[in-house]
């Protein structure tokens, strides 16, 4: 680096590092990067190779170059994908129109500490520490045949209204079980961005005459964007990968397809064929703009 | 006159606002008790009987009280063993996180060398890919690598498997956190530490690491919670339902227990009381953790 003496960041004093240090500063990177390189990196790149070939999982020599042959197969011969698409999108479109921006109103209002806020915020974020299993666990009790809902309707058990099993209402229910957990998770998020805007902002918007939903839109909303980056993100990622909740209620049997489900079923257990590998690289692609977008933001500066 | 009039406006203004937030407040409030009522239900279920119900329908009025599911809960459902796992699984999982995290975010921020954005660039981004993506790899690699030494179950189907996972994706979230943070730490400490003749180690764990507190507080108890809660790696990871931690382990007690859902009730509320320690006393570190990678710093 020829304008090492000219850049004024760098230290003035050359460091010289003796060679125990050099020994401790490689083995304080070298052991993290190896593990994380070795456990998520690789094999992340090695599920995109497989996922252009044949292979039963035993012999590495027997693995066979298959080109677009499993893609094909699952864009053109598998239905279920399909369905499994239009249930994450409607997951992906419930979150983005309903559930984020109620976290967002709500983490709005309870910053504005109406009466009661403190409670509120604990009902709301309660929810966000439990596990998805657990989610899934404490909603069975409300909606199963002999459940809560059921008995409120009225309906004995042989002509209760099936919510999981059901076409009717079984996407609905997940979506509002879900939106359980999603709903305080953006508040608290947000709760924390709002807390950092300036409140002279606001003030300043208010003189001018602005009115409330003006001051949000036009002031406080630009303000946040990196928080809002970070919403989007959780909102992609969290609808088009979900798993545990539904895995937890339907198991393996696709009563609700949905694509984590379908992925799991494609690469656990034994004879396991490479179109899973497909499926988890097309899981991998339809979340890749927001984790780019995501990316791009926390490293502009750096980069620079 | 005019002030008194402005006043009035004003005052009038202020009246209303002052309706609508109570209108707000109110509808706020009604949703915050429907959003712990799924909780308070299997709460309240856990303590009948389910022959109860079975008679005289879930909404009848309780004869009998008690905390009888939960005992049987604890025998029956072998749960100590489960929270064992647990324990066994996200303990090292969090310690090595967090150990590896910093280290990492100690030298990309405090030695400037060649790579240093783009490790950090490397890491983060590895937090974000689907566990999906991964799986496959791992798996064989994992009996592979058990085969090598003779052992199958070296990793696969061992918690030290799982824990490897963990702390192979969180470190990405962790090295990134704490990074963020040691920016912010101005670089006078660091060079006084050299000056005075400290090598690298004391100058990590004597001088930076204390100075870490904070964020790794808060860091251990979201990685904690999200460990704990994992449900995807010890399923796929383990073939051993004995060897499963306490979440993956609930989704096959759902499946056995069908037969007495209060019993299963008890399960999950045992099951939730590390997360509710979590909500109740250390719920400062955990927003602030949750929050700590979205706000810069």
């Amino acid at each position: 680096m020829t304008t090492e003496t000219t850049a004024p960041s760098t230290p003035r004093r050359r460091r010289f590092f003796s060679k125990s240090d050099k020994i401790t500063l490689g083995f304080f990177i070298g052991v993290p990067t190896f593990l994380h390189v070795a456990l998520v990196w690789f094999p992340a790149l090695a599920t995109m190779y497989l996922s252009f070939t044949y292979w039963t999982g035993i012999d590495i020599s027997k693995i066979q170059w298959a080109g677009l042959a499993n893609y094909e197969n699952i864009f053109f011969n598998t239905p279920i994908f399909w369905d499994a698409m239009r249930v994450n999108t409607v997951w992906l479109l419930w979150f983005f129109f309903i559930a984020t921006p109620l976290g967002i109103l709500l983490a709005y209002q309870i910053d504005r500490e109406i009466r009661g806020h403190k409670f509120y915020q604990s009902a709301y974020y309660l929810p966000v520490v439990l596990s998805l299993a657990v989610t899934g666990i404490i909603w069975n009790f409300l909606l199963r045949p002999d459940g809560f809902v059921n008995g409120l309707l009225g309906l004995p058990t042989s002509q209760a209204i099936s919510f999981f099993g059901d076409d009717r209402y079984n996407i609905w229910v997940i979506m509002i079980m879900a939106s359980w957990r999603h709903i305080g998770y953006i508040m608290l998020l947000y709760l924390a961005g709002l807390k950092a805007v300036d409140a002279a902002l606001r003030e300043a918007a208010t003189i001018d005459g602005a009115t409330e939903w003006q001051t949000f839109r036009k002031v406080v909303f630009p303000a946040m964007r990196p928080v809002n980056i970070i919403v989007l993100v959780i909102t992609i990622i969290e609808s088009l990968r979900a798993f545990d909740m539904v895995y937890i209620i339907y198991g393996s049997s696709g009563g609700l397809p949905i694509l984590g489900v379908l992925v799991f079923n494609n690469i656990a257990g034994e004879g396991a064929s490479m179109k899973g590998a497909a499926y988890a690289v097309i899981l991998f692609l339809l979340t890749i703009v927001p984790i780019i977008a995501y990316l791009r933001q926390q490293f502009r500066e750096d980069v620079k | 006159m005019t002030i008194e009039k402005s006043q009035d406006k004003k005052k009038k203004k202020l009246y209303a606002q002052d309706i609508k937030d109570r209108l707000i407040s109110i509808f706020i409030g009604i949703f915050a008790l429907l959003w712990i009522f799924p909780i308070a239900w299997t709460l309240w279920s856990s303590f009948r009987p389910y022959t109860e119900i079975m008679k005289n329908g879930v909404l009848s009025p309780p004869q009998e009280l008690g905390l009888f599911n939960y005992e049987e809960a604890i025998s029956r459902m072998e749960l100590p063993t489960y929270f064992l796992n647990s324990a066994l699984i996200t303990i090292p999982a969090v310690f090595l996180t967090l150990l590896f995290g910093s280290l990492m975010a100690f030298v990309v921020t405090r030695y400037s060398f060649k790579f240093n954005v783009a490790l950090l660039l490397l890491f983060t981004a590895g937090n974000l890919l689907p566990a999906q993506l991964v799986f496959i790899p791992v798996f064989k690699m994992y009996l592979a690598l058990g085969d090598l030494v003779g052992d199958r179950r070296f990793l696969y189907d061992n918690h030290w498997g799982v824990v490897l996972i963990h702390v192979a994706f969180q470190m990405g979230f962790a090295t990134f956190v704490l990074s963020s943070y040691m920016k912010t730490i101005p670089k006078e400490i660091s060079e006084s530490a050299m000056v005075d003749g400290a090598n690298v180690f004391t100058h990590f764990f004597r001088v930076m690491l204390p100075l870490l507190r904070p964020p790794l507080a808060s860091l251990a108890v979201l990685m904690t919670t999200w460990i704990y809660n994992d449900f995807f790696w010890a399923l796929v990871l383990m073939s051993t339902d004995k060897k499963r931690p306490i979440t993956s382990a609930l989704g096959r007690l759902q499946g056995e227990f069908t037969t007495d859902y209060n019993l299963l009730a008890a399960g999950a509320m045992i099951a939730v009381i590390p997360t509710l320690i979590v909500f109740f006393v250390m719920r400062k570190q955990f927003v602030s953790g949750l929050t700590l990678g979205s706000t810069k710093g």
